[in-house]
């Protein structure tokens, strides 16, 4: 039997059964959206065919992929799955990897946002499968995806390297119906040969292996399975539309429903990286204009040698930067293929409420305390559901994961070189960003002597990519017991002198705290303080067990001053115009009680059984 | 062979994601190829959610504006955020108290009467079935639902489906 059964799948679910049909044992993952369910997903389906694969959410991306690559290194196959940034902290051993190659199949899946939709760039992992020398497919369905997933590792054997499967969130996030077989279980006898020049290479032997590299590129390149397909085949034309992704799908779609696909050309590229040298040339010799169409930068039309009768990102015809969704495609289509430009539809001016912290957000807590207590300070900050902290103006800066602590120390150093007086710094980061990478900079700042706050966000969840457990959890992927790492044990390990622990909701005690770690951060022998806000997220059911509920109301004291809703900004917190006063929304409000100690006038009080 | 285009607009909460499944299951079922996706704000409870299905042959997981044939909307504003989805003489079906309309129910206040205000969904899809311009019909519906829901969930989600398909027009 080929199929098992039918089943409406998300992109990333095909995926994950894409890894068990295929035949991987070790699968590795760093949550990060749009990849996120690849993992769950497949922890999931593991246990459907209790198989022994070996999965894991690892610390980091750049630990995923070497504990994933270990697996290839012995013959069998492997996969390593993550969002695009989180392949930047993995590029180093995709860089090396690419040189050594792999026994068995290795799989990068590095998941883009083109939009971006929940990523801090919109950047092409295809390009990084470029700078490192290795191949790359593009899925245009969910269901082309899961059949990637095996073209993919096939040609990882063969070829003995790493090969890249970049989807995007469109893809990601999508459901389609797909056709799932039963999961291969390997019986691949494990064997390390010891081959030093090619595990251990030295520079000179590193030489020898970029021209292995070359040569496997050179061959791959040319490989017929690989070459761009025309999708409609026998037709004719002086234009035609090359494209891959979902970029692909969409532009098929419109060019149906434009009456266009019966005389466009289309062609989708399967593989953008590397591209057949001939099929470039083919193409020029054959089209008078040739449109590419990809996301989310140009990395099918670079490889265009001769680009002057290539149109796209390059050439401006296709917008450089956002997402091509289907609207902006026909847009496209239509003025590269001369047709009428549509009238656009009226489309209603409607305010979209902005992303908030949930009602009752431990997060939010501890931003308030925090600014209350240092209100003056720079805060900088990271990557997680707390940079929502931005709307209580209690984060000030963002960059990628881990770098709230190493800027907090260049702005101390900054500022104390000078002589003058530092200004005040209050650092917040996650609990699973702190050990996906605010080890390293904590260390470097203690060691440095930098001076500032430090408050790491502890609510025993990886919130923001769907609660998948943190080193400080004790829970495996699959929920049995693991040990657990404690984060106040790591910070005094660090280095760090001053380390109290305290739950955000107590407010008052809290920000008496953060003033406490600041006189220490300041003082003569002063270094960097960390508090470690305690209280578990309550979209985990064991974080509503953990807080109060109270029954709050606001009273006559009310002025309507909305202190409170602006600068605690709890969307259970209601402000009417017409009264002039605020009113606590029940349905969303979860009884937490902060906001009581956060009314100036003292206008919020629980609700007794008299009143 | 069928080939419909439906957008799906609610709240977080409102069971958008529940009917999305339940029809693209209904078109498995029919064996017809099922495309969706669902777009939601960050992390947020009480966000809007939009959800696109395509049954039938179609590439893209995305609908245009102006491609939807129906448009679901579980809570009257949206019509107003997501009506753009609609073509010409689309079907609209919006859960809407004290009107009507043409394509207006009280899903939500048919849903209280029952004792679950979360079946508004089931209630609106069924008053949608009942146009006869939907791709399945409501046996497609009851037969799918009896394979994905148990117990007292079942019952509720058979009524919530029968009040709507007799709600007058």
């Amino acid at each position: 039997m080929s199929g098992l059964e039918q089943r409406i799948l998300m992109g990333n679910e095909a995926i994950a059964w894409g890894l068990l049909e295929s035949g991987c044992t070790v699968i590795t993952s760093y949550p990060g959206t749009p990849a996120s369910e690849i993992l769950g997903s497949l922890v999931r389906f593991r246990h459907e065919w209790d198989s022994a694969v070996h999965a894991e959410w690892s610390i980091n991306e750049k630990v995923a992929y070497e504990v994933a690559l270990a697996n290839s290194y012995l013959g069998a196959r492997s996969a390593v799955s993550m969002k695009q940034v989180g392949l930047n902290v993995a590029a180093d051993p995709l860089m090396s990897s690419a040189y050594t190659g792999v026994k068995g199949g290795f799989l990068v899946i590095s998941a883009d946002d083109p939009g971006p939709h929940s990523s801090q760039t919109e950047q092409d992992s295809r390009f990084m499968a470029m700078s490192a020398k290795i191949p790359v497919f593009d899925p245009a369905s969910p269901r082309q995806a899961k059949d990637m997933v095996g073209h993919a590792l096939n040609l990882s054997e063969q070829f003995e390297l790493p090969v890249m499967l970049r989807p995007t969130t469109r893809i990601c996030h999508a459901r389609q119906d797909v056709r799932i077989s039963k999961p291969k279980v390997s019986k691949r006898k494990l064997e390390f040969h010891r081959e030093p020049g090619r595990w251990a290479a030295t520079p000179k032997f590193r030489y020898l292996l970029h021209l292995q590299l070359n040569e496997k590129l050179k061959h791959l390149a040319s490989n017929p399975d690989l070459y761009p397909q025309l999708l409609n085949a026998g037709v004719d034309g002086d234009t035609c539309v090359v494209a891959s992704g979902v970029a692909l799908a969409n532009t098929r779609e419109v060019l149906e429903d434009l009456g266009l696909f019966e005389r466009v050309p289309l062609y989708q590229v399967t593989v953008p990286y590397p591209l057949n040298p001939d099929f470039a040339s083919q193409l020029l010799e054959n089209f008078r204009r040739i449109l590419v169409v990809e996301e989310t930068y140009p990395v099918t039309e670079l490889q265009f040698r001769q680009r002057d009768r290539v149109f796209g990102r390059l050439s401006g015809e296709v917008p450089d930067a956002g997402e091509l969704d289907p609207e902006r495609i026909e847009v496209l289509l239509r003025e590269f293929l001369r047709l009428p430009s549509i009238r656009p539809r009226p489309q209603p001016e409607v305010k979209e409420k902005r992303p908030t912290l949930c009602a009752g957000c431990p997060h939010r807590a501890a931003f308030f305390a925090i600014k209350r207590a240092l209100p003056k300070a720079i805060f900088p900050s990271d990557i997680g559901c707390y940079t929502l902290g931005l709307n209580l103006a209690a984060v000030d800066t963002v960059l990628c994961m881990g770098a709230g602590i190493s800027m907090a120390a260049g702005f101390y150093h900054a500022h104390n070189r000078t002589g003058e007086e530092t200004p005040r710094l209050a650092v917040t980061i996650g609990d699973s960003t702190f050990f996906h990478a605010g080890i390293p900079p904590l260390i470097n700042a203690v060691i440095h002597k930098a001076r500032f706050v430090l408050v790491i966000l502890d609510n025993s969840t990886t919130a923001m990519t769907g609660y998948q457990p943190t080193p400080q959890t004790g829970r495996d992927v699959d929920g049995s017991p693991a040990p657990a790492i404690s984060i106040q044990d790591m910070v005094k390990a660090c280095g760090v002198r001053f380390v109290r622990e305290a739950d955000p909701y107590e407010l008052k005690e809290f920000s008496a705290l953060i003033r406490e770690a600041d006189a220490f951060s300041r003082a003569a022998d002063g270094g960097v303080a960390v508090v470690i806000a305690r209280h578990p997220c309550l979209m985990d059911r064991s974080g509503r067990e953990a807080s109060p509920r109270q029954q709050l109301r606001t009273n006559e004291r009310c002025k309507g001053c909305r202190y409170c809703a602006d600068h605690f900004e709890c969307p259970a917190l209601v402000y009417s115009e017409d009264e002039d006063r605020v009113h606590i929304d029940s349905t969303s409000c979860v009884g937490c009680g902060v906001c009581a100690e956060v009314c100036p006038t003292g206008a919020i009080e629980e609700q007794t059984e008299e009143t | 062979m069928i080939k419909q285009q439906i957008v799906i607009s609610g709240v977080g909460g409102q069971g958008v994601l529940f009917i999305t499944r339940l029809l693209a299951e209904v078109a498995l079922e029919l064996t017809a190829p099922v495309l969706s996706s669902e777009t939601h704000g960050m992390a947020q409870r009480g966000g809007t959610v939009i959800s696109h299905l395509k049954v039938g042959l179609f590439y893209s997981p995305q609908i245009r504006t102006g491609q939807a044939d129906v448009m679901l909307a579980l809570r009257e504003e949206n019509v107003l955020l997501h009506g753009h989805f609609l073509r010409d003489q689309g079907l609209l079906v919006v859960n809407k108290a004290d009107s009507h309309d043409p394509g207006a129910i009280d899903a939500t206040g048919l849903a209280r009467e029952l004792g679950s205000v979360v079946s508004a969904n089931i209630v609106l899809l069924g008053f949608a079935l009942a146009s006869g311009k939907l791709f399945c019909d409501v046996d497609s519906i009851r037969t799918v639902l009896a394979r994905i829901l148990h117990g007292q969930r079942l019952e509720l989600s058979i009524k919530a489906l029968e009040l709507g398909v007799q709600a007058p027009k």
